[in-house]
């Protein structure tokens, strides 16, 4: 007889993932009026901007009066930094989380009790939707500290009522030695890593057969990649979704189906628009993923732009779940790409060859992983004016650039240069960043 | 009184070298001297050539980066002790020798010529001149290797 599959027992803080749509999008419209007006009334930013395009809160009568109201964007939060987008006071914020800031100055989010609350709650639900529940020793390797990837799983996982090992990421050894050790059941972490810790492990003879899942995420991964580390160890492999400017992770999730990931949509109101016109696409069809958070006081984030391009799937899932789910997330509408957690835009990569050069070189992004760690490469074409007849000119030459990238972006950075016209072009335009890390 | 030496920016990979001499060698360019300077990234090729206008030209329109330097031609006796004789002229100079390279080698008991790269060849002329070591015009230079 088949063991019943352990992701279809129901877990009681499941239930708003089965709410009739009807009665959801009922909700939904109430919240979304709510937190619109909290976001008028105290965020100057939002409310300028609803003033230029003539819509008050009063105009959102349903959930496709939405479209109406402005977007938010990244560089919102940047320009208001550190706290311009909080909605509540000092004496409500309990916690604030930052995320790794590539120009200098992070990007600060702050959360109410509340808010931490429908947090965990969307982690809990997160769990419950790959089918962990009280029992599992649940290994959380995302780093603790300002990222929200650590603590964000942490208070999920214990709410859950499972066992959390906070071992937060880093000493790989030791992460193994753990999850044999402590008969660890699931584990979280970005899925490059855990094919290292796979790897390592292998190495070191250890065996974690009691480890089925894995809530993988912080970084795009293919279903190649999937493929892979469920043939290989036998751990389901599950994608969670999330950003720090909606909450953190537990924005969306996989169930059992892996196909598709669930929007907590309750919390998170998704809408799928075009890129270049911002126009609100019809379920099914690709585009960048904009959220709304409906429950979130501290720092409501209105028609936020992820530039994350996916499709809403609007037909029902298999496990009976009536939230939507979007497309895994392959790729992003803008050209910037996630390094060691840190955002970076080819533009900023441009901005520390000049400084150095006075012109712009042709130059090449190598991103690639080694050891479950990203690797950028920047390849330099070297021009006449930079060329020296001397090899530590040229190694000076490779060292500043080297630092100036580092100064730029925050991460380190391996310069290489290269021979001129090397560097592939297709009309006249180079390719800037190749992403060797899909595995 | 100065050389001028054609310096390569190469990548540090195979068939890199060959490339460059083609095409000198298609454009019937003889290199006369040449050195590799080597780092785990990447090289530079140094020559000098009679014509370095015209292999400059063949070299860029093939593509290659490439730097004109001025280098110095000395004489120096093939005996042991001529390079330490030579180098004296230096001391106490402040001057740095960024590398040499043999142009044309000597044998023994004659004279070897070697090409001196520095930061301030006028200077450095002075100085070799003032310890009457022979600095090698142009026509000098390309002689004593029957160019």
């Amino acid at each position: 007889m088949p063991t019943p599959d352990p992701s279809r027992r129901f877990h009681p803080a499941s239930a708003p993932d089965y709410v009739p749509a009807d009665q959801l999008r009922g909700l939904q419209l109430e919240r979304l009026q709510r937190i619109v007006r909290r976001a008028y009334e105290r965020v100057p930013l939002f409310r300028t901007r609803c003033q230029e395009r003539q819509v008050s809160p009063a105009d959102l009568r349903s959930l496709e009066d939405l479209a109406r109201f402005p977007f938010t964007l990244k560089t919102d939060l940047r320009d208001t930094y550190p706290f311009g987008l909080f909605a509540s006071p000092m004496d409500e914020i309990v916690r604030l989380h930052a995320s790794s800031g590539t120009t200098g100055k992070p990007t600060v989010v702050a959360y109410t009790q509340g808010d931490l609350d429908v947090w965990t709650e969307v982690m809990v639900r997160s769990f419950a939707a790959c089918g962990l529940h009280r029992g599992d020793v649940v290994q959380n390797a995302y780093g603790y500290g300002l990222f929200t990837g650590g603590l964000g799983a942490h208070y999920g996982a214990e709410a859950l009522g499972a066992t959390v090992i906070p071992i937060s990421g880093g000493n790989t050894d030791r992460q193994i030695m753990v999850l044999q050790d402590f008969a660890v059941t699931a584990i979280c972490c970005t899925p490059s890593y855990f094919l290292h810790l796979v790897e390592r492990a292998k190495e070191m003879g250890s065996d974690f057969s009691r480890l089925r899942a894995g809530i993988f995420g912080a970084e795009p991964w293919s279903e190649a990649m999937r493929r892979r580390i469920e043939a290989d160890t036998g751990v389901k492999a599950y994608d969670i979704y999330g950003l720090s400017e909606i909450i953190g992770p537990g924005v969306g999730i996989e169930c059992f189906a892996q196909s598709g990931l669930h929007v907590f949509e309750d919390h998170f109101y998704p809408e799928v628009v075009d890129p270049a016109s911002g126009e609100v696409l019809p379920d099914g069809a690709e585009g960048e993923l904009v959220l709304t958070t409906l429950s979130k006081d501290a720092m409501p984030m209105i028609r936020y732009r992820t530039r994350d391009v996916t499709s809403l799937i609007p037909e029902p899932c298999a496990c009976g779940r009536t939230i939507r789910r979007i497309r895994r997330i392959g790729r992003r509408s803008d050209d910037m790409f996630i390094i060691r957690g840190v955002n970076v835009f080819p533009s900023q990569v441009e901005t520390a060859l000049l400084a150095v050069e006075g012109t712009l070189p042709h130059y090449q992004i190598v991103l690639s992983r080694e050891k479950g760690l990203d690797e950028m490469e920047v390849k330099v074409e070297v021009t006449p004016e930079v060329f020296s007849d001397q090899i530590r000119a040229l190694e000076a030459l490779q060292h500043k650039l080297e630092q100036s990238l580092d100064h730029t972006l925050g991460i380190r950075a391996r310069v290489t240069l290269v021979g001129p016209r090397t560097i592939q072009r297709s009309e006249g335009k180079a390719k800037r960043v190749i992403d060797q890390r899909q595995i | 009184m100065k050389l001028t030496q054609l310096s390569l920016f190469l990548e540090n990979r195979p068939g890199a070298l060959r490339l460059p001499c083609q095409v000198l060698g298609q454009a019937g360019i003889d290199i006369l001297s040449m050195s590799l300077a080597d780092t785990q990234q990447f090289g530079i090729l140094r020559i000098v050539v009679k014509d370095s206008d015209r292999a400059r030209k063949v070299l860029e329109e093939a593509g290659s980066v490439v730097k004109a330097t001025d280098v110095l031609a000395v004489e120096v006796p093939d005996r042991a002790g001529g390079l330490a004789d030579m180098l004296g002229a230096f001391e106490g100079s402040g001057l740095s020798i960024e590398y040499i390279y043999p142009l044309a080698a000597g044998h023994r008991g004659k004279t070897a010529v070697l090409l001196l790269r520095v930061e301030d060849p006028e200077r450095a002329a002075q100085l070799l001149q003032a310890r009457k070591v022979r600095v090698l015009s142009r026509e000098q230079a390309f002689e004593a290797v029957g160019a």
